[in-house]
């Protein structure tokens, strides 16, 4: 099972099930012939036996109680490696990002173990130092696209060497272990993973010129030193830590050259036509702007904010963060540092705020990420209620719903901005309130409706595709529009009926596809449907508790 | 006992129940026997002895001598210490006061007085020699420290040297496992509120096997990310991605992505293939039970119809009107108009008897004709044996236009006219070679063409222009030549039971109507299977018909309605018969799960008459 692991060896279905099985179809899981003789050629079998031998010595030595064996033998455990496995499995490196997916995703989960119990210790602080470098790897590459936070853990997904990497980390609490999992195997898993991941970090760091294990670059060294140096032993596993406060940027064999970069666009344009160079252009200039995104931001992380996840974020888009001296090391500025541009707190309010700085819930953060531009930092201000977060993993197909908040972001990706002229209006509406209320009420509702009205007519608009064939003919007036619509409806009709004729002289076969298509649409629709009328619903239920609730202001 | 009378056996230690059948118990001293003491107790002096004997609780048998022993005050004290697991001796103290032999209190006294050995005072040898075999290893370097060992794996570039070559087979055959699927908007911690789950939703969710969750959260909203607690089944997820991964059989599956317009056939536009009956023209109402059949006149000038309710009525096409109402007396199985437009007779079938009637109507000349025709018959002078009977109707009967009756011995199913509209055959419903019968209504003389029954027959139809029988059972239709009197051919029709049959003017092409709801259609000169097996309705087919000029045929079912298709046979036999549905004519209610129970088209106009169990009978044009 180890061996099928490690070797990637995966079970298949056979063709015919009945006849591999003897006769009877009973499930069973059936192994290719020839995967099970390649196992059987893997050097790593032996080792595999040397081990076992060793275990067996130990044990034998432990019921002697020979402690002196018990030493040489632990001295000389035999040792395995996976080079060549990995290398076997994953033959060229973009085979091995591609399958990086689920090697992230569980180092990092291993790396948040307790260091107690379930599995080795040096297990989880192979997987904590490789996770902390491949995260300093995506800050220096500034490869990070997407970060999702979903109710089990924070999706990132960054794109390395064309290739997206998506993986999950959970939030940092304990783990309540449950026991109907089986660690080993998770272990074998890991073991794998751990070296795949070592080698894909060797050769990230070695394209962009970085020293592989990585070593923080000499000046932000000379600058923190004398901050912490006092405090902390400088061992490697404050090293280690210092690593992951990820503050710094790293040491790079060769200084960075920018007309190196530049170049680099200009090369891959040349030989195509200047329609495909003007959309490649646009999107690189897109990229290039997003990777630039809190460039020369500042940002101050409050103790309550998970700092890990926003400080890697935040660093991978070019700002730079800071937190309360206390709670990691690696902190490079002050609270109270006048430079700062943004604080972000995840408290109701602020005790003492500071002119010239934004106080903001972490949202912002990850949503300006996903939208590729900064927000608009009203909605996020601490105490605030935070507008929905958004998967930005989902792209919208024909069809599909789509809440109107994406609609919205799309709307200002494109460039118009219909939310801030409402907004200023509110606001203004607002300064005038105070003015005179009186006079105020009618106009009020209309003018705090704007706002929604955007999303209404949005939803409207698809409810009315979706009830175009329903539409009755009552609204129609003068006679003679009612014929017209009547032989379009009669058209229609000609051709539905058409349709289905020809549905019935499909064959059995193609019908019974068709119709199994047919099922699929209309519960998409349904579902969609469903999703659009509940939004609907809650709208309204709100609308109607604001009124309610400034007509009682107003009592 | 006593000691007194030293009563010892002398047996030994052996187990006393090798005595147990002989009357002693073993031999003394001086070799005699000892005899067991007499016990003559039964439990009744056990009994009294046990209440009155105040040493009973005392006293034990003894198993050498077999006498009763009591025991003394000492010896029942011993019995006790033992059973409470005390010492026997009642002096003994096992909790006596310990003396250390070692203290540490120095003694002035050696614990030993023994000289010291020699070899305490000189160095050993051995070590010497010991040591100075390992100090010399040290110095020529053969032992060396042991270095600590670095368990931190050392990285290097992998992919160095990627070379095409080394990618085997093998990763040319392999699936790379599926990713994980990216997480919607109803997994983030601030999801829209249309995605939260409402109570009921929430309570489906919960019953719902966890295999069949669609998702496999509950959406949840937190107000601030500060709220977010941990997702407890995260490490459960992470697993069960791994047995995915090494556990689950991985196959390439080629999805169907096809456009679902793509898989609907291309059909000429029914447009295109006009005429052919679209709306409901006249309703023709009269009966007052379900319609069983129906039939029209050559002409196409006049229709009848008989239903459940006993009567046979004749209509006008044209008007809808009831020109005669014939009451039979029954229950009106089949009609049938004779097809020789000089001949005006239609055969009904009720109950037990065809009854041939002239109606009477049209053309006098024509009418009388025919009456003159049946007249005409001279009965031949001997006698044949005929297996049905025929009888002139009285005379009020005949001013109704009843001409004949043909008496079968059973109840009559169908009846149906050959083309030149002389000879009729008749189903019995019967099951011996007698269900299948001919009449030639002329020389009023019947026969029976078949030996023996194969099966249960359901329809019987002549060929239009060839003598061809087709006889259609259960599952299969029968062609018979008439000539040669042989079997020519026999179609298998793939139904489970075929309701009705009805044959191309141009007399090689059958479609087969069945109770399975499906329409096979025929074509004689390719197979005996069915060309085309058209599933349109979905109730069972009630009836089948094709039209006499058009390429049209239409089918009745229980669903209803009634389905008239384009069915094109082209005189080029390399092409094959294009069907073609054209129109669902639907208006019949459905009354006792039956709907339309006959079709028929006109014999000139691309019109199409049905009629159903709601006592109508409708006309499409």
């Amino acid at each position: 099972r180890r061996l099928c692991i490690l070797k990637g060896i995966y079970p298949h279905e056979p063709k015919h099930k009945k006849k591999v099985n003897k006769g009877s179809t009973a499930p069973r899981t059936f192994y290719l012939l020839k995967d099970i003789k390649f196992l059987l050629h893997e050097p790593i079998v032996n080792k595999f036996r040397e081990y076992k031998v060793f275990v067996r010595k130990l044990r034998k030595a432990y019921g002697k109680s020979e402690w002196g064996t018990v030493e040489r033998l632990k001295d000389n455990k035999p040792t395995y490696r996976l080079d060549h496995i990995v290398k076997e499995r994953y033959p060229t490196f973009t085979d091995a990002l591609r399958d990086l997916d689920d090697a992230l995703s569980m180092c990092f989960l291993f790396s948040t173990f307790p260091r107690t119990g379930k599995c080795h210790v040096q297990t989880i602080q192979l997987c904590r130092r490789l996770a902390v470098e491949f995260l300093n790897y995506v800050i220096a590459s500034r490869s990070l696209r997407k970060v999702f936070l979903s109710i089990k853990g924070i999706y990132y997904q960054a794109e390395v060497l064309g290739q997206p990497i998506t993986w999950v980390t959970p939030y940092a609490f304990a783990h309540d272990h449950p026991t109907d999992v089986d660690y080993r195997v998770m272990a074998t898993f890991t073991e794998f993973y751990t070296t795949l991941l070592g080698f894909v970090n060797f050769r990230l760091y070695q394209s962009l010129n970085l020293v592989y294990p990585p070593k923080i670059d000499g000046q932000a060294d000379v600058e923190l030193k004398p901050a912490e140096g006092k405090e902390y032993a400088m061992d490697s596993e404050s090293y280690l830590e210092k690593l992951s406060a990820l503050s710094a940027s790293l040491a790079r064999v060769v200084a960075p050259t920018h007309e190196d970069e530049v170049e680099m666009d200009e090369f891959p344009v040349e030989g195509e036509t200047a329609e495909q160079m003007d959309a490649r252009k646009k999107e690189q200039e897109a990229l290039e702007k997003h990777k630039k995104l809190f460039e020369g931001l500042r940002f101050f992380l409050n103790r309550e904010v998970p700092r890990e996840p926003l400080a890697f974020v935040i660093r991978c888009f070019g700002g730079q963060v800071s937190w309360d001296k206390s709670l990691c090391i690696g902190a490079t500025y002050d609270a109270s540092d006048r430079s700062i541009t943004h604080h972000i707190i995840d408290r109701p309010r602020v005790e003492r705020q500071v002119v010239g700085r934004y106080y903001l819930q972490p949202q912002w953060v990850f949503d300006s990420v996903n939208a590729k531009m900064c927000l608009p930092v009203a909605d996020y201000f601490p105490g605030v209620l935070l507008p929905p977060h958004l998967s930005p993993f989902v792209t919208e197909q024909e069809g599909d719903y789509i809440p109107p908040e994406k609609l919205k972001l799309l709307a200002m990706q494109r460039g118009e901005n219909p939310d801030e002229e409402s907004e200023e209006e509110e606001e203004e509406e607002e300064g005038e309130e105070e003015e005179d209320d009186n006079d105020k009420e009618e106009e009020e509702e209309e003018e705090e409706d704007e706002s929604e009205k955007e999303e209404e007519i949005k939803l409207k608009k698809m409810e009315e595709q979706k009830t175009q064939s329903n539409k009755a003919p009552p609204v129609k007036v003068t006679p003679g529009k009612l014929r017209l619509e009547d032989k379009q409806r009669l058209e229609q009709e000609q051709q539905s009926e058409e349709k289905r004729l020809a549905i019935m002289m499909m064959k059995k076969r193609e019908k019974y596809l068709y119709k199994k298509i047919m099922f699929g649409k209309k519960r998409k629709v349904r579902e969609a449907n469903k999703l659009a009328a509940k939004r609907k619903a809650h709208d309204s239920a709100v609308r109607e508790e604001k009124k309610k609730s400034k007509k009682a202001r107003r009592a | 006992s006593s000691p007194l009378q030293d009563i010892r056996n002398t047996v030994g230690n052996i187990p006393m129940e090798w005595y147990q059948d002989f009357p002693h118990i073993g031999y003394n001293l001086d070799g005699k026997k000892i005899y067991k003491p007499i016990r003559s107790k039964d439990e009744l002096d056990m009994f009294l002895e046990k209440m009155e004997n105040p040493d009973y609780w005392r006293t034990v048998q003894d198993k050498m001598t077999g006498a009763d022993i009591k025991l003394t005050d000492e010896q029942v004290d011993l019995v006790r210490r033992l059973q409470r697991g005390q010492f026997g001796d009642v002096h003994f103290n096992p909790y006596e006061p310990a003396v250390d032999f070692f203290s540490h209190e120095v003694m002035i006294h050696p614990v030993t007085n023994r000289p010291a050995d020699k070899r305490s005072f000189i160095p050993s040898l051995i070590e010497k020699e010991k040591v100075s075999k390992l100090v010399h290893a040290i110095k020529m370097g053969w032992i060396k420290p042991r270095k600590p060992r670095d368990d931190t794996p050392t990285y290097y570039d992998l992919w160095a040297h990627e070379d095409p070559n080394s990618i085997l087979g093998r990763h040319k055959m392999h699936v790379p496992a599926p990713k994980m699927k990216l997480p919607g908007h109803e997994e983030s911690y601030n999801p829209p509120p249309e995605y939260l789950l409402s109570e009921e939703e929430k309570l489906a969710w919960e019953q719902q096997d966890p295999a069949e969750r669609k998702l496999s959260f509950v959406p949840q909203r937190f107000g601030c990310l500060r709220a977010v607690p941990a997702y407890p089944r995260f490490i459960h997820e992470r697993f069960e991605r791994c047995l995915d991964l090494y556990l689950c059989p991985r196959q390439r599956k080629m999805r169907v992505n096809v456009d679902p317009e793509d898989l609907i056939p291309k059909l000429p536009k029914p447009r295109d293939l006009q005429p052919f009956p679209t709306t409901l023209a006249l309703i023709y109402r009269g009966h007052s039970s379900l319609v069983r059949c129906l039939s029209i006149s050559p002409s196409g000038q006049w229709l009848v119809s008989g239903s459940d309710d006993g009567t046979v009525r004749f209509w006008e096409v044209c008007t809808a009107r009831c020109m005669k109402t014939l009451p039979v007396g029954g229950v009106v199985k089949s009609i049938a108009w004779n097809p020789n437009p000089t001949i005006c007779l239609v055969a009904i079938c009720v109950e037990q008897s065809v009854l041939l009637v002239n109606p009477c109507l049209g053309d006098k000349l024509l009418y009388t004709a025919t009456d003159q025709l049946l007249e005409s018959y001279v009965a031949p002078e001997e006698e044949r044996l005929q297996p049905v009977q025929w009888l002139v109707p009285s005379a009020e009967e005949q001013s109704r236009g009843i001409r004949l009756v043909i008496q079968h011995s059973k109840a009559v199913k169908q009846v149906t006219w050959h083309g030149k509209g002389d000879y009729l055959a008749s189903v019995v419903s019967d099951n011996s070679n007698l269900q299948v019968l001919i009449h030639q209504s002329s020389k009023r003389w019947s026969q029976n063409p078949f030996r023996r029954s194969r099966g249960l027959v359901q329809a019987v139809l002549f060929h239009p222009t060839r003598p061809y029988f087709f006889v259609a059972t259960q599952r299969c239709v029968r062609v018979y030549n008439l000539l040669k009197q042989e079997l020519t051919k026999k179609l298998m029709t793939n139904c489970k039971w075929v309701s009705s049959m009805a044959i191309h003017p141009g007399g090689d092409n059958i479609i087969c109507g069945s109770y399975d709801s499906k329409l096979a259609w025929f074509d004689l000169d390719l197979s005996t299977r069915p060309y085309q097996l058209l599933r349109h309705h979905k109730r069972a087919l009630r009836s089948v018909a094709f039209h006499r000029h058009y390429p049209l045929f239409a089918s009745a079912s229980d669903d209803g309605t009634v389905i008239v298709c384009h069915g094109m046979v082209y005189n080029d036999l390399l092409q094959n018969p294009l069907l073609v549905p054209v129109k669902v004519l639907k208006g019949h209610a459905i009354t006792l799960d039956l709907g339309v129970l006959d079709v028929l088209f006109h014999p000139t106009q691309p019109w199409v008459f049905s009629s159903g169990a709601d006592g109508t009978v409708r006309l499409y044009t």
